[in-house]
């Protein structure tokens, strides 16, 4: 778990995942590398299992598994999957691609 | 050689185990309630009552048969479900407390969702395994899960997660209910029905001349034999009530004990003994005739044996027919204090027809009378049609006849059409028919009664005048005579007629006797003389003889005389 909020434009993500499955594990490698490429520090991640705190299932209304929520900067965004679609996490996250984040075009070095 | 027999296995058949509901009527039709540790679907359309099925079905198995229950809703709040169903008498929040209703409020808008890839529904399982834990529920109900379509689009992973939704239900034993819409043409919308197949129950609500009628069929039921057959139910401030169609065996014991009608002068007409208990009996009449007064005296009858009598009017009021009874003698306040008359009265054009039968039904189950009367059963008639209301009569009559109880039914026939024919054609279910008929003549109308027949008693064929006194009804026998059937009046006068002539005639008698009184007298006395006459003779007789021996005897002591003075001579 990165923590490393850096002033208010830090999102604050929270990922539900049920258990060490494949696919909460896929979740989880995929929201780290995606936020270490696009988000440069700004953000804070949570990952709670539900295995562990069934209550939090009812309490947070969480229904599919993976779900990633963005609680800050509001409004809440809600997300499922194993976040292996990119393009849609971004979209979702609402965040703008990381300029430096150029389709990795080969450099000619 | 060892002779190698296989083993038998003798397989135990086991009925499919049944979860009670208890709503009542339900478990009838199901043949004991819902498939336990399986899922039922209750389809049906919108405002059908599936919710209040499926929760009636948790509550009372929380309070009736220790079983705790998790209600998953999809589509209301807790609290809008509560307030919904606090009407009913069930307080959810208060069995929430008390750790026996565990209420989920499954609520995911669609627009905070985006698919990125692959998921599942494995927050829900964890959801419903955290609430089945909490209360140790034995049943389910998820009201209702197709909302889930609308907040998913992906229906594949959906359906999956359907799949493995029920069969995960199943390995846990819960008796579920999902309530699903009902689809065009379809059983439900989105085909859950293809997950569920194990019982599946239909819903309707249709309103047919303004009058609303809901219906329920079990359109499938795995394993059971089950009714397949459409029944009416309604919901009240008790809950859920299915009315089983009774079945029509004929079935019934028959007593051969006899109540009184109320009425002294009827029951002589009866062998004397009045009804027998648990026949029918139809009173039919015009308007005016006195169906009602006779009735009410079968009620009083009825209290007065100590037993209870369900009085169902559909035409007057409670407080105007009680107190149309104390005009004719009959007051009721003390019996209903002693708890043995109950009065309802609704219009029949109220509800439908089932529901004035499932009302009925429910009202003899809170009362438990031995009579019940019903007055009158011809208003059915107006908003339904004649077959319907026949078979719901015949149906109502086959109830009473099961539950042995004594049944009056007023029916009002239409003046000028023949009497003999009913409006409904139930007379031939009735087991004794008695008509109050009008008698014209000499500008007045008089009220007759006869009984036309009475099943298994021989019964007067008599036609008597029917009076109300103040001290009761009296029947007396109408003067038939060579100008027919006089009533009334004439009756009255002919009466008068037959006394004076009855005097008349005596009069005469009397007469005569003295006449041959005197002539006797006369006679004696003629008699009496005749014989001192004999009397005189038969003196003068021995007079004459006793002088004529006297003379001789004188003659001869003369001659002796002298013959002895002449010997003396010599």
């Amino acid at each position: 778990m990165k923590k490393n909020s850096k002033g208010s434009k830090a999102l604050d993500l929270r990922l539900y995942v049920a258990g060490q499955t494949p696919r909460s594990l896929a979740a989880i490698s995929n929201l780290k590398a995606l936020c270490e490429e696009h988000l440069d520090g700004h953000y804070h991640i949570d990952v709670i299992d539900l295995v562990k705190n069934p209550t939090l299932a009812k309490d947070h209304q969480i229904l599919a598994i993976p779900t990633l929520v963005r609680s800050l900067p509001v409004p809440i965004r809600k997300i499922i999957g194993d976040l292996s679609d990119t393009a849609r996490v971004l979209v979702g996250l609402d965040i703008r691609a990381a300029n430096k984040k150029r389709p990795a075009k080969p450099k000619a070095r | 050689m060892v002779k190698r027999s296989k083993p038998v296995v003798v397989q135990k058949l086991t009925a499919l185990e049944k979860a009670r509901s208890g709503i009542r009527g339900l478990d009838d039709i199901t043949g004991g309630g819902l498939p336990k540790g399986r899922t039922t679907i209750v389809c049906g359309g919108p405002g059908c009552g599936k919710t209040m099925l499926g929760i009636e079905f948790l509550v009372r198995g929380a309070l009736e048969f220790n079983e705790p229950g998790v209600l998953m809703a999809f589509e209301e709040t807790p609290d809008e479900m509560a307030t919904n169903v606090a009407s009913l008498g069930f307080d959810l929040e208060d069995l929430a407390a008390k750790k026996k209703l565990f209420l989920d409020y499954v609520f995911v808008e669609p627009s905070e969702i985006q698919d990125t890839g692959d998921f599942d529904l494995e927050g829900l399982f964890i959801r419903l395994q955290n609430a089945v834990n909490e209360v140790g529920a034995k049943r389910v109900m998820l009201d209702t899960v197709e909302a889930l379509f609308s907040t998913f689009s992906n229906s594949r992973i959906l359906r999956a997660e359907f799949r493995r939704l029920f069969r995960w239900l199943k390995e846990r034993g819960l008796t579920t209910v999902i309530t699903a819409e009902k689809g065009d043409g379809t059983l439900t919308r989105y085909g859950l029905e293809e997950y569920v197949s194990d019982c599946v129950i239909l819903l309707d609500h249709r309103v047919k001349d303004q009058i609303s009628a809901r219906r329920m069929r079990i359109v499938k039921y795995r394993g059971t034999k089950h009714g397949a057959d459409e029944y009416p139910f309604l919901i009240d401030e008790q809950g859920m009530s299915v009315l089983p169609l009774t079945s029509l065996k004929l079935h019934h014991a028959a007593s051969s004990e006899r109540v009184s009608s109320g009425v002294p002068a009827l029951d002589e007409m009866l062998e004397g003994e009045g009804y027998f208990r648990g026949s029918s009996v139809l009173l039919s009449g015009t308007a005016g005739s006195g169906k009602t007064t006779l009735a009410a005296y079968f009620a009083d009858a009825t209290c007065r044996r100590g037993e209870r009598c369900l009085y169902i009017g559909l035409e007057e009021s409670a407080g105007q027919n009680m107190r149309n009874m104390k005009s004719v003698g009959i007051d009721f306040e003390p019996w209903i204090a002693k708890g043995l008359f109950f009065h309802e009265a609704w219009r029949p054009t109220q509800f439908g027809l089932e529901m004035h039968l499932l009302r009925i039904h429910k009202l003899v189950e809170k009362v438990k009378p031995t009579t019940v009367i019903v007055d009158p059963i011809t208003n059915f008639v107006s908003n339904s049609s004649g077959q319907e209301v026949e078979s719901m009569l015949m149906r109502l009559m086959d109830f009473f006849k099961g539950a042995g109880i004594t049944a009056l039914l007023v029916s009002l026939t239409r003046g000028g059409a023949l009497l003999e024919r009913t409006e409904v054609g139930i007379s031939s279910l009735a087991d004794t028919w008695i008509l109050l008929r009008d008698i014209e003549l000499n500008g007045e109308r008089n009220r007759c009664l006869y009984v036309l027949k009475s099943r298994g008693m021989a019964h007067s064929n008599q036609l008597r005048e029917f009076i109300m006194t103040d001290h009761g009804i009296e029947l007396i026998p109408a003067y038939v005579g060579s100008s027919g059937v006089l009533t009334g009046s004439s009756r009255v006068a002919q009466e008068a007629k037959e006394r004076a002539e009855a005097a008349a005639r005596e009069w005469e008698i009397q007469w005569k006797l003295q006449e041959s009184d005197q002539k006797r007298l006369a006679l004696q006395a003629q008699i009496a003389a005749l014989q001192a006459e004999l009397g005189s003779e038969e003196r003068a007789i021995e007079q004459v003889s006793r002088e004529n021996r006297d003379r001789e005897n004188q003659a001869e002591r003369d001659r002796n005389e002298m013959a002895k003075s002449r010997r003396a001579a010599d």
